[in-house]
């Protein structure tokens, strides 16, 4: 489904990513780990269309297609989606409306009917009572006045909502109490299917608790430095990322 | 520079979209103002002698007076006297009996603006008052509303028909020597809209003008005067475009109203003069004096008003909250973008007991327009148990655009309760990314985040005016704004 060769990538004369290689077949959960700075939340970035990375070098197919090639929002169209670590505030504008705008944007491109009013809050009601969250959410403002849990969970509704294939979790659960970690992590679970695939970036091993991964990758400095599966997040967890330190190539700091 | 930002920028750049001008023999009186003039213009309009009068004794006051300089505008000086004061389409001499009998070419301007007059009359349940360049063109459901004895008619009109009620009202709310633009506006004022709702009556329907410069070079002053007696309610919307010119257009306009014991008078504007192009060269300098007086207990008025257009703007629709328990509103939003400057806001003045004030502004700026808000609160010293809110919000759009909030507050009652709320925001390549990832255009981001951010305004406008309100919205800020 997804393939990323040698991909490389700076923002403002830094380089960030140093040469990704990564492949992920539809029906694979991929936990990708790294400190902070390691360049995993860039990855997701860049992969979610985000402007401000400048990619160097490498390329990156989904399905087939040139992902560099296609905008933001064609991506999201074909079926990229991004948990944002910091969903954004849309005052004035109702979530349930947001939420219609989207997906229908999704289904014309597709070439499906758009949905109206009545069908689309069929579908929602059905997701909602799928993760377990209440309506009220809907109304509100596009999570304005949220608390970090709200926003967290919004991002998980959208994602079941717009059903992609390739969703992609920017630290979905810094910030979350455990309750609110194992809602979105049942979610997460529910959402698990054949045809599609999942990629959880994470500080933290404790989502990996409740959702486990088929491959776990480590990053360090702008590579993935270590792949395998589950147990190496456990490992993680023991002996921390000082561990790994030893893994990263030499890079001449300042190089770039 | 990301495409996010790119993409607003196109948006920004598109043209105004009713840039046309209607070719229509006109009638007008020479350049300049003297005496003359305005006996003239008086003449020509058949008045009695005291409205001759009235408009020359302001016309002495407008020449001892001083253009003001405290808004945060700038300008080049106006000449006023190479304005035409008078113009009025020739082809209507004639006084056409039916909309058939307008001149089709006019039919076909409000057409090519969207407001198809007939299906107006047919669908939408509006009396429209049409006013092109300065006389009134046609006027529909009138006798409906003359069955309830609700009076809407054109200004000239009302002054030959009901010269009592003019005469009562006219000036009672903003005198001539009010300011430099309502003494202009008082002396020179071509045509506009009045209207009467008896005591007890509901009016059965939207009232609506629109208001169009086309002749050449002409300033435009309208004056409109509406009176709600006792018990009365109405709803009046007025709503205004202007076709591309390169010279600068004066508009100054004044609007009294006035709300007797329990009356009802709701005001919505939609105002979209030319704005001027990206450069700034041409464009309406809209200088108008709205003001309502809660002469009645209970009584309320609410101002509604959305200004995309314009190259200047300088208006504050203000309520004289008199009457016990009376109720002032005003709810904004003003637009600036390319060059455009706007410098608007309101007054509330309570004088009567248990008075309240609702405030909700909504500026957005965008290229390099500047939007000030300018508001007063004042509660006078007999204004017991009186109450204000005040929420004024700045949008940014792109870096080279500024909002600037100056609030004027003056309390002489201790019981009063005033509050002030503000806040300034851009809409960030943060949020454009969010709604694109989530698979909407940059384009539809922009227009979903503007009618987010002015919501809570446009929902206080009468129906028939959200969807253009909300048109209008992503054509000065889509394609400019929205």
């Amino acid at each position: 489904m997804l393939e990323i060769r040698g991909l490389q990538a700076k923002a403002a004369d830094k380089l960030i990513l140093r040469g990704i290689d990564l492949k992920i077949r539809a029906g694979e959960v991929h936990a990708i780990m790294g400190p902070n700075g390691s360049g995993k939340s860039t990855l997701a970035q860049i992969l979610a269309g985000r402007e401000t990375y400048e990619v160097t070098a490498g390329e990156v197919i989904f399905e087939g297609k040139n992902l560099l090639e296609l905008s933001a929002e064609e991506r999201a169209r074909e079926g990229v989606f991004m948990a944002f670590q910091y969903p954004v505030e849309i005052p004035g504008v109702s979530n349930i409306y947001f939420l219609r705008a989207a997906l229908n944007a999704v289904r014309k491109h597709r070439g499906l009917q758009e949905l109206d009013v009545v069908d689309f809050t069929a579908v929602v009601r059905e997701k909602i009572q799928l993760l377990g969250m209440t309506e009220a959410l809907l109304e509100r403002s596009v999570n304005e006045g949220f608390s970090g849990g709200e926003k967290k969970r919004n991002e998980i509704l959208q994602m079941a909502v717009l059903e992609p294939k390739l969703a992609i979790l920017d630290e979905t659960d810094s910030g979350l109490d455990i309750d609110a970690l194992k809602a979105v992590a049942a979610a997460v679970n529910a959402m698990r299917s054949p045809e599609r695939a999942i990629v959880l970036v994470t500080h933290y091993q404790r989502l990996l608790d409740y959702v486990t991964p088929d491959f776990v990758h480590v990053m360090a400095e702008g590579r993935i430095v270590r792949s395998g599966d589950k147990q190496l997040a456990l490992e993680l967890e023991r002996q921390g990322y000082a561990w790994l330190e030893g893994e990263v190539a030499p890079v001449s700091r300042g190089w770039s | 520079m990301s495409t996010a930002i790119d993409e607003i920028e196109n948006l920004t750049r598109q043209e105004y979209k009713y840039g046309f001008v209607t070719v229509i023999e006109t009638d007008s009186v020479a350049p300049g103002l003297n005496e003359d003039v305005i006996r003239a213009i008086s003449a020509r309009k058949r008045e009695p002698d005291w409205l001759l009068e009235w408009r020359l004794k302001a016309y002495r006051q407008w020449l001892t007076m001083k253009e003001p300089t405290w808004a945060n505008v700038k300008y080049p000086p106006i000449d006023y006297q190479s304005i035409v004061y008078y113009s009025a389409p020739k082809s209507l001499n004639d006084r056409p009996k039916s909309l058939e009998e307008v001149d089709p070419e006019l039919i076909r301007t409000y057409e090519r603006l969207g407001i198809p007059l007939r299906e107006q009359q047919l669908l939408a349940g509006v009396a429209v008052d049409a006013v092109f360049d300065s006389v009134s063109v046609a006027t529909t459901f009138k006798e409906k509303l003359a069955a309830l004895g609700v009076i809407f008619c054109s200004f000239s009109e009302a002054v030959r028909e009901h010269p009592e009620l003019v005469r009562r009202y006219l000036g009672t709310v903003v005198p001539y020597s009010d300011n430099f633009f309502a003494a202009l506006n008082s002396a020179v004022f071509s045509d506009g809209s009045f209207c009467y709702v008896p005591r007890g009556v509901r009016c059965p329907m939207e009232l609506s003008t629109y208001f169009r410069i086309n002749a050449r070079d002409t300033g435009q002053f309208e004056r409109t005067l509406i009176i709600a007696d006792e018990g009365a309610c109405v709803s009046y919307l007025e709503g205004c475009t202007a076709p591309i010119r390169d010279s600068n257009q004066l508009h100054a306009a004044v609007v009294e109203l006035i709300a007797h014991d329990d009356a009802v008078i709701k005001y919505s504007t939609v105002q979209n003069w030319y704005p001027g192009d990206k450069q700034g060269r041409g464009g309406i300098y809209n200088f108008v004096t709205k003001r309502g007086k809660c002469l009645g207990r209970n009584s309320r008025i609410s101002w509604t008003q959305l200004e995309t257009g314009s190259a200047i703007t300088w208006k504050y629709p203000s309520c004289l909250l008199i009457g016990d328990g009376s109720v002032g509103e005003f709810y904004s939003v003003a637009v600036t973008n390319n060059c455009q400057q706007a410098d608007t806001g309101t007054k509330m003045i309570h004088i009567g007991r248990n008075t309240r004030s609702t405030i909700v502004s909504k500026g957005i700026s965008a290229g390099h327009g500047q939007n000030s808000y300018r508001g007063m609160v004042k509660i006078q010293k007999s204004a017991e148990g009186a109450r204000n809110l005040s929420q004024c919000d700045s949008l940014l759009i792109g870096n080279e655009c500024g909002a600037h909030t100056f609030p004027y507050l003056e309390v002489k009652n201790s019981s009063a309760q005033v509050e002030h709320e503000a806040s300034v925001s851009r809409i960030g390549e943060d949020q454009i990314f969010y709604c694109r990832q989530r698979g909407l255009s940059a384009e539809d981001a922009v227009s979903m985040i503007i009618s987010g951010f002015t919501r809570q305004v446009v929902r206080e406008l009468p129906l028939e005016f959200a969807v253009e309100a909300q048109r209008l919205l992503s054509v000065s800020l889509e394609g400019s704004v929205g």
